[in-house]
């Protein structure tokens, strides 16, 4: 079993390339992209601690991680959809309606 | 014993029937055939002349002072009480009832008679005419409210039939409506009447105020100490001395009455309508505007003769107006070319004649006039109108003549109705009009002198008339001499009657009139010298007969001269006294002087007030609402505009003034929003980094 160091190395890395996405991609899709890879950053440090721990509870939020992701998914690309339908566009920069 | 009989039980039947056929016309005349229209309407006067007839014969069947009939049909006001002069309060009512004494028996006899002669002529007459249920219609509704005038048993019955000739003589006269002329006249015939009106319904007030009672008499009535009538309320006043003769109420009643009559008969002041009224057809002349309506004001002032003999100072006043009415009548006639107006002011100082018997107190001597006028003058009327017929509707006298040959039927009645109007002996109006030359002489000599020269220019005007109509060459153009024709049946057969009524209407002769009508006038309070009775001819009364046959002549004679053998020229006089000529010829000009004294103060007046609506009532009163309501509209909009948006306003202005600092981190972008979570994370890591070991730890 590798150390726990190189699997929170790799969440880290994983949240990092999220975060960097969510924060500078203007594409809505890409950002909704983003995202999944930082939960499953995070999902890759919960499966890495319930295997450290021999403690499956970890995995368990894992699953329930993924079907909420899934669920977001399914839901923001509808509202993606949806807002397409309306302003022809999927750039957040333009999403500016509840500007001051 | 009183009258009954089953005509005197239903009197009411004698106006009800052409109130139906009136109803009948005026409803559905539209749909139905001439012939159906000319029998029903014909039918019902005739229907009503059998009745009347029935009544008065069977009425006379009694002893002179038990003539009367009274039938109350129903209590037309319910009795109210009403407080009288000297403050007795009484129960005052009017019924709906009709009498029939010595005066309404010839008065409904001329009505129905002379009516129903005229409804046959104008079967022949309106044959052409468009509108012949409609003339029918108006006829026959004149027929019911000229009998339930003189049917009436009390004053304001009289005043609805007094009303109703008063619309039907305006529809009539309006009858060919869409000539304006003819509907100005309909129009002016109307108000001057209203005018009159006016005195009239001030009188009945006055009576009843007086009296407490608007009945006639109470005679012939069955509880009669419950039923008063005027004249015996009177009486009762004179004889308990709460009045006496000559009292100022009297007098007042009798003038204000009296304004009424000049109205209706077209006395001086008000004749001015009765000219213009030979604008309507000539049947509607001959019934309305020279044998009925325009003799219901000399009616009147014989029904309330008990008022007239004891107002002394009111008889002068009417003596006055009657007399100076007939002489400045006549004068017009002189020069009148058209021929129904020649008969209009005929017909105008005729009525003068009657109103100068009443004011001499022979009110019987009037009513004798205007039986025999009704005669004749319904004649004279329906002669022009059967020349008119035959000349295509020509009327003016200058382009006549030569008639006498063409149309003799026409030319024979015409002429003897001229005689009867001449007072030429034995005529019909010969009787009368020396009855009341005799009692106005020995009222006043002045009052025969004027009454004896209007005789002469009678005859006069008349035999101009004839002489321009009937003699000489013809004088009309090509095209209606060739039309010239005698009229139909319908029309000659009323002539010949009417002219057999002109030339033996008088032969009952004056004494034994007033006789007749004796038990209707009343003799309280009546001084000695005004109650004689004249009984035998003294010598006075035949050289005053002679001098009013001689004048008659006289005019026969000049007319003669002027227009028959043309030794005197008639246009000679006319230029060599041009300024009366043209002063007669323009009437006096005396519809100018109501013009400018009267109709156009009250155009003025129309104007003035009409200005005050664009001015004050327009101008102040809605203007000025729409003023007051813009500015409390535009206070109420300022309020709105400041006061409650602006405290909405200044709410949002101090949320926005509150988050001036705050509100720039709210970019809209998303991006940003996420470093700032990004941020804030990593602040609070920072923050609880102690905690967050220990926490880290504890799960180690």
């Amino acid at each position: 079993m590798l150390p726990i160091g190189h699997y929170l190395f790799l969440g880290l890395a994983l949240f990092i390339i999220g975060v960097i996405g969510v924060v500078t991609r203007r594409n809505v899709i890409v950002i909704l992209m983003s995202i999944e890879l930082i939960l499953n950053a995070v999902n890759i440090n919960l499966v890495a601690f319930s295997r450290l721990y021999g403690d499956v509870a970890g995995q368990v939020f894992a699953l329930f991680i993924i079907a909420d992701a899934a669920a977001e998914a399914a839901v923001g690309l509808g509202i993606i959809i949806a807002f397409f339908r309306n302003r022809e566009t999927v750039l957040e920069d333009e999403m500016d309606l509840l500007k001051w | 014993m009183m009258p009954t009989g089953y005509f005197l039980e239903h009197l009411w039947l004698i106006p009800l029937f052409p109130l139906v056929t009136a109803a009948l016309m005026l409803f559905i005349g539209r749909r139905l055939p001439n012939a159906a229209v000319s029998v029903l309407c014909a039918g019902s006067v005739g229907l009503s002349f059998i009745f009347a007839l029935g009544a008065v014969m069977q009425l006379l069947a009694s002893d002179p002072p038990n003539r009367v009939a009274q039938q109350v049909l129903f209590q037309w006001l319910t009795p109210g009480p009403m407080q009288i002069t000297g403050g007795h309060l009484i129960n005052f009512t009017a019924d709906w009832g009709y009498l029939l004494d010595p005066l309404s028996c010839v008065m409904v006899l001329v009505v129905t008679g002379v009516g129903f002669l005229i409804h046959i002529y104008s079967i022949g007459y309106m044959g052409h005419e468009g509108g012949y249920y409609r003339f029918f219609g108006y006829m026959n509704l004149f027929m019911f409210s000229m009998l339930t005038l003189v049917l009436a048993n009390n004053m304001l019955l009289m005043f609805v039939g007094w009303e109703g000739v008063g619309l039907c003589s305006y529809l009539l006269i309006g009858f060919y409506f869409l000539k304006k002329s003819a509907s100005d006249a309909g129009k002016k015939a109307f108000i001057v009447n209203r005018i009159g009106d006016a005195g009239f319904i001030l009188g009945i007030f006055l009576t009843a105020v007086t009296f407490g009672t608007i009945r006639f008499t109470s005679a012939g009535l069955t509880n009669v100490a419950a039923d008063s009538g005027v004249r015996q309320a009177l009486e009762a006043a004179l004889g308990s001395h709460a009045l006496a003769y000559g009292a100022p109420v009297f007098t007042a009643i009798a003038l204000l009455l009296f304004v009424g009559a000049c109205g209706k008969s077209a006395q001086i002041p008000l004749y001015v309508w009765l000219p213009d009224a030979m604008e309507g057809p000539t049947p509607v002349s001959a019934l309305i505007h020279a044998a009925t309506m325009v003799t219901a004001g000399v009616y009147m002032v014989v029904r309330m003769n008990a008022i007239y003999v004891n107002a002394p100072s009111a008889l002068v006043v009417v003596a006055v107006v009657g007399v100076v009415t007939a002489i400045f009548a006549a004068s017009m006639a002189l020069v009148q070319n058209d021929i129904k107006k020649v008969l209009a002011y005929s017909t105008i100082s005729q009525l003068g004649y009657m109103f100068l018997a009443l004011g001499a107190g022979a009110f019987a001597a009037g009513i004798f006039h205007l039986m025999t006028h009704a005669f004749f003058k319904a004649l004279l009327f329906l002669g022009a109108g059967s020349v008119i017929h035959a000349m295509s509707g020509e009327q003016d006298i200058r382009k006549m003549g030569g008639l006498w040959s063409k149309i003799p039927v026409t030319a024979w009645t015409f002429l003897l109705a001229t005689l009867a109007i001449a007072g030429m002996p034995p005529f019909a109006g010969f009787f009368s009009k020396d009855e009341i030359l005799g009692r106005a002489f020995e009222r006043h000599w002045a009052l025969w002198a004027v009454g004896f020269i209007t005789a002469g220019m009678t005859a006069f005007y008349m035999f101009r008339l004839a002489y321009l109509t009937f003699s000489g060459y013809s004088r009309a153009d090509e095209h209606a001499q060739h039309h010239i024709h005698e009229s139909p049946q319908s029309m000659t057969i009323p002539l010949m009657t009417l002219a057999v009524l002109s030339v033996i209407g008088g032969w009952m002769g004056s004494t034994r009139f007033s006789k007749f009508l004796e038990p209707v006038m009343s003799k309280a309070g009546v001084s000695v010298e005004s109650a004689k009775v004249v009984e035998s001819w003294s010598a006075t009364e035949l050289l005053l007969m002679f001098a009013s046959v001689a004048v008659a002549f006289v005019g026969l004679w000049l007319a003669y001269e002027f227009y028959r053998t043309k030794r005197f020229a008639p246009e000679l006089i006319a230029r060599r006294m041009s300024g009366l000529y043209r002063l007669l010829v323009h009437k006096y000009y005396v519809d100018e002087i109501y013009d400018a004294l009267f109709v156009n103060r009250t155009k003025d007046l129309g104007t003035l007030l009409g200005q005050f609506d664009a001015k004050v009532i327009d101008g102040v009163g809605v203007d000025g609402a729409g003023w007051l309501a813009r500015f409390t509209s535009k206070l109420s909009m300022w309020w709105d505009k400041w006061i409650i948006d602006g405290l909405l306003n200044f709410g949002a202005k101090l949320t926005q003034l509150l988050s001036f600092p705050i509100r720039f981190l709210q970019t809209g972008t998303f991006s940003s929003y996420a470093l700032l979570i990004l941020v804030g994370l990593a602040i609070l890591l920072a923050y609880y980094e102690q905690h967050l070991h220990v926490v880290l730890r504890g799960a180690r």
